[in-house]
Formats: structure tokens, C-alpha cells, sequence
């Protein structure tokens, strides 16, 4: 019983205004692991892009020289 | 050591390779203890009730999205002055991390304003400045995508950012500017008397070191993905002219 009460406690009753603050968190938390994915997507892109670029500038080099 | 030896792009990524763990660490870490002490841990306001579990996310947004604009302020004098590309780069990545932290704290804003003020959206100077600051944000990165000739764009968007200042600035002390608007004043201040009380200050305070160390991070890795694509340009031009 003790133990019920306990976990009660521990999840916070958010009361009428839960719809508000569950909205709230779940929109930011849709923005900012857009931004972190699209941050992290972009950077492995690029990577992937230069090394191939790098590649293909030094044997187009070798075959000029 | 000067700070301009990281104008060099190549000391830049060496300098900034393997700081990016280490603080994405502790950005998630601070993020993930204040988000769940003030959602879990903290007891409601007496007038707001629960909707006050949504300061966590709303003033440390509203703080990175004034504040970004202002390290974009920096970087563009930077920029004009010396003439440094990581500095324009730098800004250019700063960009949209701002607008999204524009983005919550509108949209926290609306959401708990609507309980609070009974709408979502009123023409209230902090708010109004704000939404300015939004479409600052998005002049920016459309000024920067539309302009082939990265210097220019790099000239052009410095301008831009120095007088979307005075928006930044606006939106912090709107409410001292002017005293009819619906927002409060600030939340966290130099003087004890004038913050929120300690126990959602506290928890308050580890949610913005969170939200400033993923813009740090956030930073770092758009300037490094900016850098890297600039060399690919520089690469795939030199191809041509050979």
C-alpha cells in the first residue's frame, strides 16, 4: 500500500492542466530532436561528400601528373 | 594561445573534433537531470498550478533564442571587421538552432499562455518582438541560401544580423520597455528578491546550462559541417577550372 502511494507520488499529477504541459514538452521534444537529427544527418553527409571529393581530386591529379 | 588561431579552419577542426563528445555529454546529461528534477520533482505554483513544469523548457528557449542572435552578432562584426570565414560560417550555423529555439518558446509560450491569459496569442510587446525575431531568424537563412557568392551572402547577412540586434535586444527587455503587455517580468534576475523561488530555480538553473551546452555543441558540429562543405565547393571549383 505504502509501495502504491510511493509510485503515485512519484509520477506527478499534472491535474487539469496535464493536456498543457504534456503538449508543451512533447512539441519541444519534437523540435529539438529534429534540430539534433538534421544537425547530425547533415554533418555525416558532408563527411561522406568531402571524402569522396578528396578521393576524386587526387586521381584526377595522378592521371594529369 | 590567441583566439584567432581558430580562424583557421584547419586548427578549428582539430581544436573542436574532440571537444564535440565531451560536451554533447554533458549537454544531455544537464538537459535529461533538469528537465525530469523540475517535470518529476518539483511541486506546482500555487497560482499556475502544474503548467509552471513548463519554465524548464520555456525561459531556457526564450534565453538561447535572444542569445544565439547575439553570438551571431559577434561573429558577423568578426566577420566585417577581420574578415575571418570560421566566423561567418559560425553564424550561418547558429541560424537555424536560434529559430528552433524561437520556435519553443513561442510555442511553449502559446501553450501556456493559453491557461494562464486565456489565449494563445496577444500583441503583447515581449511576444510581438519575439515573433519579429522569428522572421529575423528565417530573413537570414533565406538571405544566405539565396546568395550563390559565399562572401557576399557572408557580407550581406552580417548586415541583416546587426540590425536584427536591436529585435534581440528588444525582445529581452520588452518588458521593461513597456509595462502593458501580458508577460511577466523575468524569471531569473541578479537580485534574489526578483526570482522565481528556489525550488524551481535551482532545477531551473541546470535546464538552461543543458540548453547552452547543446547550443555550444549544435554550433560546433553545423561550423564544422559549414567548414566542410566550403572545402568541397573550393574542391569541385578547382576540378573545373583544371
Amino acid at each position: 500500500m505504502i509501495g502504491a502511494q510511493k509510485q503515485e507520488q512519484f509520477v506527478p499529477d499534472l491535474g487539469k492542466y496535464a493536456f498543457d504541459v504534456l503538449a508543451a514538452y512533447g512539441v519541444s521534444a519534437v523540435f529539438l530532436l529534429a534540430l539534433v537529427g538534421h544537425s547530425a544527418w547533415r554533418s555525416a553527409r558532408m563527411k561522406r561528400r568531402l571524402s569522396e571529393t578528396e578521393a576524386r581530386a587526387t586521381k584526377n591529379r595522378g592521371q594529369r601528373d | 594561445m590567441s583566439i584567432w588561431e581558430f580562424a583557421n579552419p584547419k586548427r578549428f577542426m582539430d581544436a573542436t573534433g574532440p571537444l564535440i563528445p565531451v560536451l554533447g555529454i554533458l549537454a544531455g546529461l544537464s538537459l535529461a537531470v533538469g528537465l525530469v528534477w523540475g517535470f518529476f520533482f518539483t511541486p506546482d505554483d500555487f497560482r499556475q498550478g502544474s503548467t509552471v513544469k513548463i519554465i524548464y523548457l520555456h525561459v531556457p528557449s526564450a534565453l538561447m533564442a535572444i542569445n544565439a542572435w547575439l553570438m551571431m552578432l559577434v561573429a558577423s562584426l568578426v566577420w566585417l571587421i577581420r574578415r575571418h570565414h570560421v566566423s561567418a560560417l559560425a553564424a550561418k550555423a547558429a541560424a537555424p538552432i536560434g529559430v528552433t529555439m524561437t520556435l519553443i518558446a513561442l510555442a511553449t509560450g502559446a501553450i501556456w499562455g493559453k491557461p494562464m491569459w486565456g489565449t494563445y496569442w496577444a500583441w503583447d510587446p515581449r511576444l510581438t518582438s519575439f515573433l519579429v525575431l522569428f522572421l529575423f531568424y528565417l530573413g537570414y537563412m533565406a538571405l544566405w541560401a539565396a546568395i550563390e557568392d559565399a562572401d557576399t551572402a557572408a557580407d550581406l547577412t552580417s548586415v541583416l544580423c546587426l540590425v536584427g540586434s536591436v529585435f534581440a535586444v528588444l525582445s529581452r527587455y520588452a518588458v521593461l520597455f513597456w509595462n502593458q503587455g501580458l508577460h511577466q517580468g523575468a524569471s531569473l534576475s541578479l537580485d534574489a528578491e526578483e526570482n522565481v523561488a528556489d525550488v524551481f530555480y535551482f532545477p531551473l538553473l541546470v535546464s538552461i546550462a543543458g540548453f547552452v551546452l547543446l547550443f555550444v555543441v549544435l554550433v560546433l558540429v553545423r561550423t564544422r559541417t559549414e567548414i566542410r562543405n566550403r572545402r568541397i565547393l573550393a574542391l569541385i571549383s578547382r576540378e573545373r577550372a583544371a
